[in-house]
């Protein structure tokens, strides 16, 4: 049950997607939502999902996976839809019933807004779904770099981040146990209004804090064994490389920006 | 042979103001460098508490530990001792640090600074010397205990360590896991010629040791060779310690005349050593 969790999962694969520096993808990544937040017309727009629709293709991560990726914000895509199908004012009016107005330039907005946060969701997805959670904080940590002369802990916080990650499929596995353990003495964790529901959880929630402060104190330990000192002195086995692909998707990149930014200067 | 860890009369409190007994108290042991020592005593007889002593994650509160000479409480070898003693622990998933097996045994060597080009020999070479080589780029939480064990042991390795603590490696595995596990650590100890010490609640990984120490209440109760140490089985049942059957039948025929072998702990080999011993009497 607890395993089928999709966002944020990554899907192994060779292709020129996969390949990119995981720093090339983060800046893309960026770059991609700062352009779609410029993109104020269809002809951009359609220009922004063209792009998406490349990448998803070359990553070759199947259209099923991203929709079942998509489908937890589908309430907050209805929810934005409707919102501005209603606040939207303008000059058609074709609905209007009790406090209900409808006008066409509402449900221009709410599919403007639909496709926007569609673009910006699938975007994210096909960062995380092509690029291994550990590569990421390595790009991350690289990325952040110069922090690090603002005294800003960048290692740490890497270190922090990608021992999380890995411990996430082991507290999903223990979770189940210890669910599994309660159930057969009879714990109900499904039935019950609100209340009820959040104090069965506490019998699972107490073994599983103490349980994971005890992996704590053994892991710290275990890392202080095998010379772990912090950041400094350190060297990296899978150093990362900028080559030519790289490169050449950042300049897309570049040039998607400043065509969305031109195509928005003449007000297309 | 050269002495490759050294206590002298080391003690170890967790609460030095409290009146209690000290964890262990006045051990003084050497041991000899390329050597397989076991180490069996009751829970909490110390065993976990000594061994984190050699490689300075716990530091005597009396006496001293040197590791090769070095001593532990010099706050500026420590990374030299870590590296030169290298520690498995009793649970797999909370020694491992990364989510891809290749990764993870990067880890120490990462840790000292070593050129990348070389840290990938490294960790291919000490993924093949624990036979985990064809799993290095799967996730560890996929695999069995046994395999999880090995790829700790691999991590050390890569580290170039002279000496391995393993801290109840087995305790956690099933038989399969448990019999992978041990055979990996003798190997390593023959062909590598790295010191390993074995702290074990199974006497049936102790009979291939060069030395067996049975702990009792913080200190050294019997230090010896195997065979030595389980002739003196009531000694071993004092201290809450379960001798195998086998064992205990053997030594009794043993005070009645049979010249038997102890190290035949199962049911199997103990008969087949009556057998032959009955055999011989006859003819
Ligand atoms: N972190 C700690 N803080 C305080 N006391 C401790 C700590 N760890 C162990 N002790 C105590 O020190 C004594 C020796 O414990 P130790 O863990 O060394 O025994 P052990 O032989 O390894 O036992 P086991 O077979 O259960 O692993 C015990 O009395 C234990 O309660
Ligand atoms: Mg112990």
């Amino acid at each position: 049950m607890l395993k089928d969790i999709t966002l944020g999962q990554y899907f192994p694969g060779d292709t020129v997607i996969h390949s990119l520096d995981p720093r090339t993808k983060l800046i893309m990544t960026v770059v991609y939502i700062v352009v779609l937040f410029i993109a104020g017309s269809w002809v951009s727009y359609g220009l922004v999902a063209a792009f998406l629709v490349l990448c998803v293709a070359l990553s070759k991560i199947r259209l099923k996976t991203i929709l079942s990726g998509l489908k937890p914000l589908i309430l907050i895509m209805v929810l934005t839809g409707i919102l501005n199908l209603f606040y939207q004012k303008g000059e058609r009016l074709l609905v209007d019933w009790w406090i209900f107005h409808i006008y066409l330039e509402g449900i221009v907005k709410a599919f403007f807004m639909i496709t926007r946060i569609l673009l910006l969701i699938t975007g994210t997805l096909l960062l995380t779904y092509t690029t291994a959670p550990i590569r990421l904080t390595d790009g991350l940590e690289s990325l952040m770099n110069p922090l690090k002369k603002l005294r800003v802990p960048v290692h740490e916080l890497a270190m922090m981040m990608s021992i999380a990650l890995r411990f996430i499929p082991t507290l999903i596995e223990e979770t189940d146990k210890i669910m599994s353990a309660q159930k057969a003495r009879g714990a109900d964790f499904d039935s019950g209004g609100l209340m009820r529901k959040a104090k069965s959880l506490l019998p699972l929630l107490i073994p599983l804090f103490v349980g994971a402060f005890r992996r704590a104190d053994e892991l710290a330990v275990a890392m202080e064994s095998r010379c772990y000192h912090g950041g400094q002195g350190r060297t990296r086995m899978k150093q990362l490389v900028m080559s030519a692909r790289d490169w050449t998707a950042l300049s897309a990149g570049a040039l998607l920006t400043a065509a969305v930014i031109t195509l928005d200067a003449f007000g297309l | 042979m050269s002495i490759i860890i050294k206590t002298e009369h080391l003690s170890h409190s967790y609460d030095i103001n409290s009146k209690d007994e000290p964890a262990v108290r006045d051990i003084s042991l050497e041991i000899e460098e390329g050597s397989f020592v076991a180490i069996l005593g009751h829970n909490g007889s110390g065993k976990s508490t000594l061994a984190k002593h050699f490689n300075a994650i716990l530091l005597p509160t009396g006496g001293k530990a040197y590791v090769l000479g070095m001593d532990t409480s010099d706050e500026s070898l420590t990374i030299e001792i870590r590296k030169t003693v290298g520690m498995v622990f009793q649970n797999p998933d909370n020694q491992i640090v990364a989510n891809v097996v290749e990764d993870d045994v990067a880890f120490g060597p990462e840790n000292i600074g070593i050129p990348s080009g070389e840290i990938r020999q490294r960790v291919d070479e000490a993924l093949k010397s624990v036979g985990m080589y064809k799993y290095r780029e799967h996730a560890p939480h996929l695999l069995s205990g046994g395999q999880k064990q090995r790829v700790a042991i691999a991590g050390l390795i890569a580290m170039r360590p002279r000496c391995l603590v393993l801290d109840e490696p087995t305790a956690m595995l099933d038989p399969i896991g448990r019999s992978e596990v041990i055979d990996t650590i003798k190997k390593l100890n023959r062909e590598q010629g790295i010191t390993v010490i074995l702290i074990t609640h199974h006497m049936g990984e102790t009979i291939d040791a060069d030395r067996l120490i049975v702990m009792s209440d913080g200190g050294v109760l019997i230090d010896g060779k195997p065979k030595e140490v389980f002739a003196q089985a009531e000694r071993i049942e004092s201290v809450g310690l379960t001798v195998p059957d086998t064992t205990k039948l053997l030594n009794a025929l043993n005070r009645h005349g049979f010249g038997l072998p102890l190290d035949a702990l199962s049911v199997e080999d103990c008969a087949e050593a009556i057998y032959r011993a009955v055999k011989k009497e006859t003819n």
